[in-house]
């Protein structure tokens, strides 16, 4: 966490909770976003993740603590925090032009629908789907579907974007097309991000740094990982970069058992807002990992 | 494995063949040479002239087919009250249907829509439709008759009646069920209320919505016929009441074909628009 400002990112999450009834999901979580940088949040199923990017997306509110964005806190959803969904999310009865032109018309009023048109068939150009614009839904593949959604997001030029799991429900080639096509369009630092994710190498390859979070209930933060792998990354190339095994071991390490023994605990000294970051790799125990 | 799969002139030729069927069934059944053999005197006495013509009362296929040709031929002419065309007793008990229908429509789709965006509101309203809802329409006619007092009136407000629970329901349960993420869609990007009413919410539902209206016409259909026998003067319903009372079977069959056609044709028109705003997935 060197080298910037603790005081205030560009979007901090302060002491957020969120119970149900007596059961706690997750508590005293902290963490911010610098401007530019790419965030991942890795955890197992049900410990939050989803309404945690809720509550950044403003569709949901905190039960306790607040979120700040660029020195203001957030309140409801914005244009400027666009979401990509797990389900693409597209409205069935438009094409896929009209539906990036629904979200650009909610962007620029005053535009024309010829000025719409326009940029809905750039930005579906940019995702690689000038021959589908036209096209409803129902006629496009999965992976062409969250593409239409990539393009919606995109379209609206958003401070900071927003993906639950968006490559989830794809299979393994498409997702890392996708994967590969979200790096050129949004990676090296040219665009704020939050993405949740399932998928270890999508983390290495995206993030500038990984939040590992404990199971639930009472979820936490457990280690924020700063990937030390450098920019520009490819994703063929990228098991060949020094560090990189170290790196995918500690996390899938942290997945396969610390997320389950750390759950509900809090060692001394631990605080939500001090938890430890970590850049380097090369400890015993995800050597362990590798061996079989 | 091969159910279902059939040549497409195979239903068509069925059909022709189970109308000849029937025909000729009922050819058979009411044709008979000797009516007054073996038939209990007192019976024929009553039958009067149809007993003694050797033709029974029940018309016969053709008897039918020829009223209907005239029907044809002579659609709109006018003699008097007890003597329209077809045309135009149809004409008549369509713009009773068509009014009330619409005004329903243009009630219950608006209130559907706030009944289901509101859990409070469709709550509290529910109680009164729960009970209004299976009341037969024609058990309002008396006091829409005191009321109103004009029996043209009295009928749109029946069908009017009739209408609008099937579209309020399910207006509001295609408003109630918009998808989550597609409402989510819309607040992320700061759409307005009216935005979300019309380009959201509205498309969404609108499936469920015709399917309402579709319920509607069919009722408001079957409605008009009882009711246009009630309050008389003009319409299908009343057409039929008259013939009874002509003791004209053979056109009270012919009206019978006609609305069923009618009601076959509006709902026909009601599933083409439906599958116009239907989306897939
Ligand atoms: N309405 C609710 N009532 C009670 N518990 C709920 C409710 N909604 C969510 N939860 C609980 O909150 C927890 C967090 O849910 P969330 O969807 O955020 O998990 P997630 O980490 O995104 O899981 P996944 O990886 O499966 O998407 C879950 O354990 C879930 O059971
Ligand atoms: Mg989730």
């Amino acid at each position: 966490m060197e080298g910037v400002n603790r005081m205030h990112p560009y979007l901090s999450i302060e002491g957020i909770a969120r119970h149900y009834g007596s059961r706690t999901v997750f508590r005293d979580l902290w963490f911010g976003v610098e401007r530019g940088e790419f965030v991942c949040l890795i955890g197992h199923s049900g410990c939050g993740k989803t309404t945690i990017l809720n509550i950044l997306a403003g569709l949901e509110s905190p039960d306790e603590g607040a979120l700040v964005m660029d020195g203001r806190e957030i309140t409801g959803p914005s244009l400027d925090r666009a979401v990509i969904f797990q389900s693409h999310a597209l409205y069935p009865w438009l094409t896929a032009r009209e539906n990036v032109g629904f979200a650009l018309r909610s962007r620029h009023p005053s535009w024309s629908k010829a000025e719409i048109d326009d940029r809905a068939q750039a930005a579906l150009e940019l995702v690689g789907l000038k021959d589908a614009a036209l096209q409803k839904p129902r006629e496009l593949s999965g992976g062409m579907k969250q593409r239409v959604g990539i393009a919606r997001a995109l379209s609206l030029k958003p401070a900071m974007l927003l993906m639950d799991e968006p490559f989830s429900a794809l299979d393994a080639l498409t997702r890392g097309t996708l994967q590969d096509e979200v790096v050129s369009l949004v990676g090296g630092g040219r665009q704020t991000a939050f993405m949740i994710t399932h998928d270890v190498d999508e983390a290495i390859l995206l993030a500038d740094r990984i939040l590992l979070m404990t199971n639930g209930p009472e979820a936490r933060l457990a280690e924020i990982i700063i990937n030390p792998l450098p920019r520009p990354r490819d994703r063929a190339n990228l098991h060949r970069q020094p560090g990189y095994y170290a790196l995918r071991n500690h996390i899938v390490d942290f997945l396969v058992t610390r997320s389950r023994l750390l759950a509900g605990t809090r060692p001394d000294g631990w605080t939500g807002r001090n938890v430890p970051a970590i850049s380097t790799f090369d400890t015993p125990h995800s050597l362990e990992i590798i061996s079989p | 494995m091969m159910q279902g799969r059939h040549p497409n002139w195979a239903a068509p030729i069925l059909s022709a063949v189970i109308l000849v069927l029937f025909l000729a069934a009922w050819q058979l059944a009411v044709h008979d040479t000797s009516p007054t053999a073996g038939m209990d005197p007192e019976y024929a006495k009553l039958m009067g002239a149809a007993a003694n013509t050797g033709k029974s009362a029940i018309p016969t296929p053709w008897d039918v087919a020829v009223k209907l040709w005239e029907a044809v031929r002579h659609p709109f002419y006018d003699h008097g009250p007890n003597d329209k065309g077809l045309g135009i007793q149809l004409g008549y008990s369509l713009l009773r249907v068509l009014l009330g229908f619409g005004l329903a429509a243009i009630v219950a789709i608006p209130a559907g829509f706030l009944i289901g965006m509101s859990p409070l509101a469709g709550a509290a309203l529910n109680p009164f439709i729960q009970v209004l809802k299976p009341v037969s329409p024609l058990a309002w006619m008396p006091l829409a008759l005191y009321t109103i007092k004009d029996s043209n009136i009295s009928a749109i407000f029946v069908i009017f009646i009739c209408a609008i629970w099937p579209m309020l329901m399910n207006t509001a349960f295609g408003v109630a069920g918009v998808r989550r993420e597609w409402l989510n869609v819309a607040r992320t990007l700061e759409v307005s209320a009216w935005r979300r009413a019309i380009h959201v919410i509205l498309p969404a539902a609108a499936p469920t919505i015709f399917t309402g209206m579709r319920i509607s016409i069919g009722i408001a259909w079957l409605v008009i016929v009882a009711a246009e026998m009630l309050v008389g003067g003009t319409g299908i319903g009343y057409f039929v009441w008259n013939q009874w009372n002509n003791l004209s079977l053979a056109d009270i069959m012919l009206g019978i074909l006609l609305i069923g056609l009618v009601g076959m044709a509006l709902d026909r028109l009601l599933g083409l628009a439906a599958s116009a705003v239907t989306w897939r997935e």
